[in-house]
């Protein structure tokens, strides 16, 4: 049976890296005692796989795995399960079953949704004026940024890859693309901003929390962007 | 949420911060409010090293099983931090309050190598903590120290309130609260110091004054505080299956170093081998019962979610239910994807069967340690594995289908000759041959035989602590004549030859055989840089040299030096079970290539049956 899981993972275990999350999540399906499947083979491995790594630092409330199991009871069983296992700060939310012919999570991913708020001393003098400002940049027919690569200097244009971009209070959100194809990182927008402002974005200087993770069921043109946890559920 | 000691932009600037976040699995939280000790337990060494540690795991779960003490977790700061954290005199702290640790009660520094000495000057020092035991006042923690280096504590005298000799399990709650009713009374540092002077087991350094002859040896050492006492004996688990063992271990985020349960089968050994002070001082053997580990083994795999468990011991194929415990693993785990790892067990027909159904044969390795290259000299060191035994072992095994061996030795020990030292490579050569005896049609490739060498240190409670050691150069020479010897051997294609780093040795065996006077030698280092002497890339060996100058302290009168009988050694005070009696006849016998039987044949009196336990005792009683 093909699951998708849900979770969160908020204060200092942000500081916990994408490779020793994993990690982290096999040793906690064998607490949980979840029976989860095995790969063939003299070294046998869970089957198990992340829908996007979160970077180190970032907070989120929308993390997605994909397992599969031999046996369960239900999801919310699963749900609680794991949750009586887990580290302080990660959180299981959400369980589906998912369809045997269901695509896994990493391939689905096409967009995500950030928030960031300024860390403690990183704040513009006039914060406001900052926000406000972030309409006319985002209101430009091309939104480019210079990025330094090996070859030299190349001109990027971020704007197809940014899907929404709002302030809420103080805090910043944003809808940009992700996934293998075009992954957009949402401190690269901010550093286009900061270049369009002709300043440099301080180091550290936003809180990222990612919010959601999305998949894509219309096509390239008309875009239905859907949580990964609503995309290939079993209807049984 | 924790909050967190070190700010976000500090973190994200690091290597590795999971190493400082605490709040892992299995992690002890408790409300400050409710408790009387904070204990702050530290491994002077890097997190993913200290968190590999079986012994501080089994102490931190048998602190915080009693509701009035708090215990925490201290590592040493990698370089990057250590270095940001001067700059910003941000104090160290504790992993699971993230509160600085100069205002814990007490702080526990585990003794596990030398090299790591200048570790616990950092820890105190970014601590905020005076280094000496002399400038601590009634504010500051007591600063205890234990562990297998604690059997010869004197080089670190200046910096530690007190040792406690032996198996941490034992005395410690004693401690404790003798510390709750000297604070109650209103009692004193100082008053403290003297009552736990009465514990067994706990040397307090402050209340010995060593005196010295005109040639720098010892001439006695007497207590200058009527608490003191004239000998501290090693105190010790004596029924193993009743002491404390941990039943939820920390499961760190990061990968550490030994990332699997651990699962400590017995302490101490049967087999006597002279150069080894662990299988002397943790004398004599205890086993855990069969049905024992079997409830461990389960409770710690569903505890911690590893998926891997490894046997812990010194001599894991003397356990009496070996066979009992693997087939148990094998049968009840195998199946769960719970790999098995067996490490130092003899190689015989039941190690091989067993290697062959926990291991993929062609990506694992047979290792032995004839830890010398001939007879004699294994017969001088007691090491009863003779050439006959480890031809046959490896012969079964390249039958079986293993083409890798991993050969280790040690150089520079006593009464070595050229002949010991080329007797390496002609012993790795007769590996080799063995597996080229076999039928081309039935062989899996090439051999490899791989030979390393490490430097031998002379360690106190030891038959070799009267050894002279080898000068640097003596070293690097043996290893340059078996060097050649390789050259020439026939097979010599298959065989790979590596020594270690001799300048860490000779340190190593100044500080293991070191008196007070070294203290001043670890601090001069500190002061101008020395951090993390263990790990090569940070090691700097001119700094030591340097120091040693500018202390007055000379390197060879604690390593070549030849060492009298009668002498006075600077940890004759302990009392560790064995008696000196029985390590001078060890020694002679040594001298003599004379084999001592393990306990098992016939008791050799050791004088660790005083502890009533190990196999003499059992069989007596």
């Amino acid at each position: 049976m093909k699951l998708r899981i849900k979770f969160s993972k908020q204060g200092p275990v942000k500081f916990v890296g994408h490779l020793d999350i994993m990690r982290y999540f096999q040793k906690a399906m064998r607490r949980a005692g979840i029976d989860i499947k095995y790969s063939e083979g003299f070294s046998p491995h869970q089957i198990m796989s992340f829908a996007a790594p979160l970077g180190v630092g970032l907070t989120s409330n929308g993390e997605y795995m994909d397992i599969e199991v031999n046996t369960m009871e239900d999801c919310k069983t699963m749900v609680s399960q794991l949750n009586e296992t887990m580290a302080d700060g990660i959180q299981i939310l959400e369980c589906h079953m998912l369809d045997e012919r269901a695509k896994n999570a990493m391939s689905l991913v096409a967009a995500a949704d950030y928030t960031l708020t300024f860390r403690e001393g990183k704040q513009p003098n006039d914060l406001k004026a900052f926000l406000n400002g972030l309409s006319d940049f985002m209101g430009q027919e091309h939104i480019l940024i210079t990025k330094k690569t090996k070859k030299g200097e190349r001109e990027i244009d971020l704007k197809a890859f940014i899907y929404e971009l709002s302030i809420h209070g103080e805090t910043i959100f944003m809808k940009i693309s992700a996934g293998s194809a075009d992954n957009l990182k949402p401190e690269l927008v901010m550093d286009a901003y900061y270049q369009w402002l002709g300043q440099t974005c301080p180091e550290f200087a936003f809180q990222i929390q990612r919010e959601e993770v999305y998949g894509n069921t219309g096509d390239e043109e008309h875009r239905v962007l859907v949580p990964l946890g609503l995309i290939g559920e079993s209807l049984e | 949420m924790r909050k967190l000691a070190l700010s976000d932009e500090i973190l994200l600037r690091i290597e590795k911060p999971a190493r400082y976040i605490g709040g892992e699995v299995n992690m002890v939280k408790k409300d400050l409010s409710a408790v009387d000790i904070r204990f702050a337990m530290c491994f002077p060494d890097v997190y993913e090293i200290g968190m590999s540690h079986l012994g501080m795991q089994i102490l931190y779960d048998m602190f915080n099983r009693r509701e009035d003490i708090y215990c925490e977790r201290i590592f040493s700061p990698w370089t990057d931090l250590d270095q940001i954290m001067r700059e910003q005199q941000i104090p160290l702290f504790a992993l699971e309050s993230q509160d600085p640790i100069k205002k814990f009660d007490f702080i526990g520094i585990t003794l596990q190598y030398e090299m790591c000495y200048t570790n616990i000057l950092q820890v105190l020092d970014l601590g905020q903590i005076p280094l000496h035991w002399e400038d601590r006042t009634e504010e500051d923690p007591i600063i205890i120290g234990g562990g297998p280096c604690a059997y010869n504590p004197e080089p670190l005298a200046e910096f530690f309130d007190m040792f406690y000799i032996g198996e941490g399990e034992t005395v410690y709650f004693e401690l404790m609260d003798r510390y709750k009713e000297n604070k109650k009374n209103g009692g004193s540092r100082r008053d403290f110091l003297e009552m736990a002077s009465e514990i067994d087991g706990i040397y307090v350094p402050a209340f010995y004054d060593v005196f010295y002859h005109e040639d720098g040896t010892i001439e006695s050492m007497k207590p200058n505080n009527p608490h003191a006492k004239e000998k501290v004996t090693k105190q010790l688990v004596v029924s193993m299956d009743e002491a404390y063992y941990i039943e939820k271990p920390v499961v760190p985020f990061i990968k550490v170093t030994q990332d699997r349960v651990v699962l400590e089968v017995m302490r101490g050994c049967i087999r006597g081998c002279r150069f080894c002070q662990a299988g002397n001082v943790y004398r004599p053997l205890r086993e855990h019962s069969l049905e024992y580990l079997k409830e461990y083994a389960s409770k710690l795999l569903k505890s911690t979610g590893h998926e891997e468990i490894s046997l812990s011991s010194l001599s894991s194929s003397d356990y009496t239910h070996l066979e009992g415990i693997v087939n148990f693993l094998i049968d009840e785990f195998k199946d769960k994807g719970v790999n098995i790892s067996l490490p130092s067990l003899r190689i015989d027909a039941f190690s091989l069967d067993v290697m062959s159904k926990v291991q993929d044969i062609r990506k694992s390795s047979l290792t032995f340690a004839p830890e010398a290259g001939s007879q004699r000299l294994r017969d001088v060191i007691n090491k009863g594995l003779s050439e006959e035994i480890i031809l046959k072992g490896a012969g079964e095994a390249f039958q079986g289908g293993w083409n890798r061996v991993k050969l280790y030795f040690m150089l520079g020990l006593p009464t070595e000759t050229i002949e010991d030292m080329e007797g390496i490579a002609e012993l790795s050569e007769k590996v080799a041959e063995v597996y080229y005896d076999i039928p081309k049609d039935q062989r899996n490739g090439k051999v490899q035989v791989v030979a390393s060498s490490s430097f031998f240190v002379p360690k106190p409670f030891t038959p070799f602590q009267w050894a002279r050691m080898c000068t640097k150069e003596e070293f690097l020479e043996r290893a340059y004549i078996v060097k050649d010897k390789f050259k020439k051997m026939l097979n010599q294609k298959s065989l790979k030859y590596n020594y270690h780093e001799a300048d860490l040795t000779v340190l190593e065996g100044v500080l293991a055989r070191g008196d007070r006077k070294v203290s001043s030698l670890i601090e001069e280092v500190y002061k101008n840089g020395a951090l993390y002497d263990s790990w090569s890339e940070h090691f700097k060996n001119d700094i030591w040299m340097k120091a040693f100058e500018t202390c007055g302290l000379d390197a060879d009168f604690y390593t070549v030096r030849e060492r009298d009988l009668e002498e006075v050694f600077p940890w004759d005070f302990i009392n560790a079970g064995v008696s000196k009696e029985f390590l001078k006849r060890e020694w002679q016998n040594a001298i003599d290539a004379k084999v001592t039987p393990n306990c098992r044949e016939r008791c050799s009196g050791c004088g660790a049956k005083n502890f009533e336990g190990g196999v003499c005792y059992e069989t007596e009683n």
